[in-house]
């Protein structure tokens, strides 16, 4: 199935000839990054974790937004999904291939990255997250190609995939609490110290993932012959609909506990953010933005025309995926190094180098992505002619 | 002909496989002896000073001022070749003066009195009995040893930081860059570090080796006492005993090693 990959016409080449651009200035950045040290991002020592965590945190929630989509298909048997579950897969695959090389960017030791393995440690999240996110990865592979192989042999798929299948559902589900579990564990860290981390994570994920997949759809359908059906859209729409606004009321519920508690180092945080402490607050502007994209999306999805009609519908979909890009890559870490646990304010903001790099990450996710879909869409084409 | 080849790719397929099994053979067969011979001996030198739990008793009344605090910093940061970096974002601290409000961050007060509220505290690791940073590691890079120090293998550490994240004291950094051409007269009995590794005090693991005290609190001129503190006749313990002390964030359960007389 490969081979679909290599045959494309002239957009699609330019496409990918921009991707392997982006992809090209990045890895230079990243070979500067490798012999300098992470002195070259705008990390510091209190705040230790920056724009590649954030961004790797954001996409394990888009990875395991996937999940809703096989979930009522392979569950529920709900067919209409039965043409775009691969899309999801696929997508789940690149968002875990982003979120492995952002680990692997934020690492000050990169080529020791495999004693995670040499000395395996139990007692450590981040021993499970490479365990978790390795299988997800691996599950999507098993299911998503052999499901689309069997597709292109006009066959059911293989009997011993759909226990892979079946395990891919809570497994989705147990990469983004790990992740939750990485910061929500930590004493001291006051921002993050909040059972209803793992909730939030996977409310954001169940938007920001289905959402980014609604808007693949659109651009499938516009260079594609390729139509999802609107029954699907409109089903994964109301899916988006449901998580943003759970997302938003878990947010609500930060916001009380912080404030009516009135328990300084669970304000200060949220005050960061969203007002500025001790003059700093370069966050501040963003963080607005992102309430005002969410409850935007929240209004056009919620309003059967607005969410019915396919323009505002990707409006919706688009101002969402940056809301909760900004809730999540921007704000959630950041937040909880600011102030630092002495109450120092030092403020974090990604450089240059850092930013190309991340670009670089996102770019082959896209590669990934690009090629997957190419794939599936050609298989799909084959099999209907 | 057909018959040569196959004869010749069975005698291939079988010596591949004696290549491919010697050396589990070869395991089998020495396992043993090399076992016995590997073992490294972990006895501590004679001259080591020996303690169940080591603890640091700090006596701020003794601390006037910073130029007190000055040659006790100084002296640490000279024997660990900890490098001074321009850029603040890429400072390494072991031991260092906080301000009242952030040593002791639970302990606010509005109306403290200017003494106090100026007073530089020392801060540094609290080689805490529960150690956040040692079960966020996920490679063991950090670990507790027997006689309770949280020590670091800097060749282990793969730089992921959780161990910062996770402390709650901000004991810890991290080498953004090469520490080497920033260090200015380097000690060749401690080893340097490499950039991308984890760093932070180490209660002077290498002078308790040697039957030294900790190299702060032989310059702190009586200020700083260490000892064991299980050990109830300890001079940390008489100490403790003696005086009203504090620990820094209590509330958290991480148990530190580090007290304060106030």
């Amino acid at each position: 199935m490969l081979e679909n990959a290599l045959k494309g016409n002239k957009n699609y080449w330019t496409w990918i000839v921009f991707l392997l651009v982006i992809i090209s200035i990045g890895a230079l950045c990243y070979l500067k990054q490798f012999t300098f040290g992470l002195g070259i991002t705008g990390m510091s020592r209190d705040v230790s974790w920056g724009f590649y965590i954030a961004q790797f945190t954001f996409l394990v929630g888009v990875a395991a937004g996937g999940v809703m989509l096989v979930l009522p298909y392979y569950l529920h048997d709900f067919k209409v999904f039965g043409k775009i579950t691969v899309l999801g897969e696929f997508l789940a695959i690149a968002a875990v291939c982003m979120c492995l090389m952002f680990i692997l960017a934020d690492l000050g030791q990169p080529m020791r990255g495999l004693n995670v393995m040499i000395h395996p440690t139990p007692g450590s999240i981040l021993f499970w997250d490479m365990i978790v996110l390795n299988g997800y990865l691996f599950l999507n592979v098993i299911v998503g190609w052999n499901v689309l192989e069997a597709e292109r042999n006009s066959v059911p798929a293989a009997k011993w995939v759909k226990p892979f299948i079946y395990l891919s559902i809570p497994w989705a589900f147990g990469i983004h609490t790990v992740t939750a579990f990485l910061y929500c564990g930590l004493p001291g860290r006051h921002f993050w110290l909040t059972a209803i981390l793992a909730p939030r994570f996977l409310a954001s994920a169940f938007a920001a993932g289905p959402s980014f997949l609604i808007l693949l759809c659109f651009i499938l359908k516009k260079v594609t012959d390729f139509d999802p059906g609107k029954e699907a859209i409109q089903t994964l729409a109301k899916i988006v609909t449901y998580a943003i606004i759970a997302n938003v009321f878990f947010l609500v519920c930060e916001v009380f506990v912080a404030f009516y508690s009135n328990i300084p180092g669970h304000i200060v945080h949220l005050k960061y953010l969203f007002a500025g402490i001790h003059g700093h607050g370069a966050l501040v502007p963003w963080m607005w933005a992102s309430i005002v994209f969410m409850l935007i999306s929240i209004v056009l999805l919620v309003n059967p025309v607005t969410r019915s009609n396919e323009t505002t519908l990707g409006i919706a979909c688009t101002v969402l995926f940056i809301g909760t890009w900004i809730d999540k890559g921007l704000g959630m870490i950041s937040g909880g190094f600011v102030p630092s646990p002495l109450h120092h304010v030092t403020e974090y903001i990604p450089t240059i180098p850092e930013i190309l790099i991340s670009l670089s990450v996102w770019a082959t996710g896209f590669l990934i992505i690009t090629v997957l879909f190419k794939i599936a869409i050609n298989v799909k084409e084959e099999v209907a002619a | 002909m057909g018959n040569n080849r196959r004869t010749f790719l069975k005698a291939a397929g079988i010596s591949a496989l004696g290549i491919g099994t010697a050396p589990v053979f070869n395991l089998f067969a020495s396992s043993k002896p090399a076992a016995t011979k590997l073992t490294p001996e972990f006895s501590q030198k004679k001259s080591a000073l020996p303690a169940k739990h080591w603890g640091m008793v700090i006596d701020t009344r003794k601390f006037k001022s910073k130029e007190d605090l000055e040659p006790v910093i100084e002296v640490c940061n000279s024997i660990h070749n900890i490098p001074h970096h321009e850029e603040k974002n890429h400072e390494i601290k072991w031991i260092w003066e906080e301000e009242y409000e952030h040593a002791f961050t639970d302990a606010e007060n509005k109306y403290i009195n200017e003494k106090a509220k100026h007073l530089p505290f020392l801060v540094l690791c609290n080689h805490c009995e529960n150690p956040p940073c040692v079960r966020a590691c996920p490679t063991k890079a950090t670990f507790k040893r027997e006689d309770g120090i949280v020590l670091m293998d800097f060749h282990r550490c793969i730089g992921c930081r959780f161990c910062m994240a996770a402390c709650p004291y901000g004991s810890r950094s991290f080498n953004f860059r090469d520490p080497r051409p920033a260090i200015e007269h380097q000690n060749p009995n401690f080893p340097t570090r490499m950039k991308g590794v984890v760093e932070k005090c180490n209660f002077c693991a290498e002078r308790l080796a040697v039957g030294k005290l900790p190299a702060c609190v032989e310059a702190s001129k009586g200020a700083i006492a260490f000892g064991d503190l299980d050990d109830p006749n300890s001079t940390v313990r008489k100490l403790l005993e003696a005086n009203y002390s504090v620990r820094r964030k209590p509330s958290l359960g991480t148990e530190p090693s580090v007290y304060y007389i106030i």
